[in-house]
């Protein structure tokens, strides 16, 4: 999602007139065409939210239909068709999975990503207008391997009481995770990427994560490069946030960097993202944390649907209809800014329905 | 004297404006899913079938069929004469506008005089495959020689078309730099070529584009 295009909508939200429109999109004939997203509406608050969406999309008639698929996290394997629904459609959109604290039942949201190859997890965190938070100026893209490191699930007990766990990093998942947050860096015009790591620690592990930044940096010449040790990385992002950019990070650094950016940037209710592949994508909230929410959110049904909102935004944008993210965006955007409508994480008192209600009265 | 004989042969000529329901109707319904797709709220039908009342009556049909299916869009029409006339009294009304082929050609460089100029207004043509994209009037767009000579040919236009074709690749980034660093470059109004009323070349233009990149 383009820093650049957000600040265009952002200058005209106080004048709340015409929008002013770039110069446009030529579609190729039959671009209009509906396209299907499979839909996994999950557990938890995750229904909530992607039923948020669908009335959004409904009120915009924006070109897409859902396929639901009921998932959740405690489900032994994902279910039939599911994976042929999104092979077929390419595109999916996720509530969360809640998946079990121990117990060896493999988490389905992993699984799903392993299925699927999607390398690349995106979270992007900024500040939203009118939303205080302890940062101004934050504006930090997260790109996340996302398929290996910690998250291989080899575990095995050696001996009772000694369970080994192993954090396999390779090449290939390196060399590529290292593209794509260059390339990504390249296409939406960001100047720097920030490599996170312990190769202080583990040498060889992170070490070889480090060389396959280092080399595909150098394609990149007009793009700053530095690397930052995931300690201080955690300081820096919490005293001066300002100034990352783009971040690559090898697999749990970045679940727990993705998560810190997203609390000082206004919270994990509002940070879009999504999951891509070489050949599919999965849109979900941007920062794990809480997104099968509480108990009591389930209950109040007063789960934020901003997050959600955002990253189907950054869905039609990959299905390339720009201006249908955009009306979404700067319909989200002035709800926000406008300050009355907000769900209890941002200190309001509105449930999901209201939000999703003042979003669709103020799409333009 | 015999003279000369001249044999004056009488010529009548017979000019066939060609309207098929095939092309009326891929037309009608590129402009239909341009608006939905573009957010763009109506789309006005130009023609003249009071008068050709066959050919043109063909061109409305095939665009009140495919209005049917786009029930968020307003559509109407207007005879081209009132058009032309309602482009330079009023043009705020109009928003996407269908044409055939040379009211087309008319209205688009009229629209264009009105709004700041042809050599600002961005364009191109699409196909079913293949995209080509060009100076969006067509009015003087090769220039006076003395244009050519003295080199200062209006670049904005193929800047903003190139940025459409940018679009059109999927380089959406690249295509907010190069416009917003355009419009600058315009609305700062120290750096224009003759036909919008300044005194600078085309590369003068230029460099100040790449000025105000970002």
């Amino acid at each position: 999602m383009s820093r650049r295009q957000s600040l265009s909508l952002l200058k005209n939200l106080g004048r709340f007139t015409t929008q002013t429109r770039s110069v446009t999109y030529m579609p190729r004939p039959g671009d209009g065409k509906p396209r299907p997203v499979t839909l996994i509406p999950g557990d938890g608050v995750g229904p909530l939210v992607t039923n948020a969406v669908e009335q959004v999309m409904e009120a915009m008639h924006a070109p897409v239909y859902f396929e639901p698929f009921d998932v959740h996290g405690d489900m032994k394997s994902l279910p039939e068709g599911l994976l042929e629904s999104i092979k077929k459609n390419k595109v999916c959109l996720k509530g969360g999975l809640k998946t079990p604290v121990g117990g060896g039942v493999s988490s389905l949201n992993v699984n799903l990503r392993k299925e699927l190859d999607l390398f690349a997890s995106l979270v992007n965190c900024f500040n939203l207008p009118g939303l205080a938070s302890r940062h101004e100026n934050v504006d930090i893209v997260v790109i996340r391997e996302n398929t290996e490191g910690e998250y291989a699930g080899l575990e095995h007990e050696v001996v009772p009481g000694v369970v080994e766990s192993l954090k396999v990093i390779t090449k290939f998942c390196s060399e590529r995770i290292a593209k794509y947050a260059f390339e990504y860096a390249y296409l939406n015009n960001r100047k720097k990427v920030t490599a996170v790591h312990k190769a202080n620690i583990m040498k060889l592990a992170d070490g070889l994560f480090l060389e396959s930044c280092q080399e595909v940096a150098k394609k990149y010449p007009s793009i700053a490069y530095n690397e930052i040790i995931v300690d201080n990385c955690c300081m820096q992002l919490v005293a001066r946030p300002e100034q990352f950019d783009v971040m690559v990070t090898p697999n749990l650094y970045g679940n727990l960097v993705a998560n810190t950016a997203a609390g000082i940037a206004g919270g994990t209710g509002v940070m879009p993202g999504g999951n891509v592949g070489a050949e599919y994508a999965v849109f979900e909230q941007g920062a794990s944390a809480g997104n099968v929410g509480k108990d009591t959110t389930e209950e109040q049904k007063n789960a934020n649907p901003v997050a959600l909102l955002l990253s189907s935004a950054m869905m039609l944008r990959h299905l390339q209809f720009p201006s249908f993210a955009d009306r979404l965006e700067t319909a989200v955007k002035r709800v926000i800014a406008g300050g009355k409508c907000r769900t209890e994480d941002l200190g309001g008192k509105s449930t999901t329905q209201e939000v999703v209600d003042a979003v669709i009265s103020n799409l333009n | 004297m015999r003279g000369l004989s001249m044999r004056l042969f009488l010529v009548s000529l017979r000019v066939f404006m060609v309207i098929t329901k095939f092309c009326s109707e891929r037309i009608a319904k590129y402009a239909f899913e341009y608006a939905y797709l573009n957010n763009r709220k109506k789309v006005t039908a130009v023609h003249k079938a009071n008068i050709m009342k066959l050919a043109d009556g063909l061109f409305l049909e095939s665009c009140r069929e495919v209005a049917k299916k786009y029930p968020g869009i307003t559509y109407n029409e207007i005879i081209v004469d009132n058009c032309c006339m309602q482009l330079v009294a009023k043009p705020e009304q109009f928003d996407v506008m269908v044409t055939p082929n040379l009211y087309g050609n008319l209205v688009a460089n009229t629209a264009a005089g009105i709004a700041g100029g042809t050599g600002v207004m961005p364009g191109g043509n699409v196909g079913a495959d293949h995209a080509v994209f060009e100076q969006g009037a067509s009015a003087g767009n090769v220039g006076k020689d003395k244009i050519v000579r003295e080199n200062k040919a209006n670049p904005v236009a193929l800047l903003l078309s190139s940025a459409m074709m940018l679009r059109h690749l999927q380089f959406p980034s690249f295509a907010d730099r190069l416009e917003t660093a355009v419009k600058r470059v315009i609305s700062e109004g120290n750096c224009r070529t003759k036909d919008l009323g300044g005194q600078s070349t085309t590369q003068q233009v230029v460099d100040a584009v790449i000025a105000n990149l970002e």
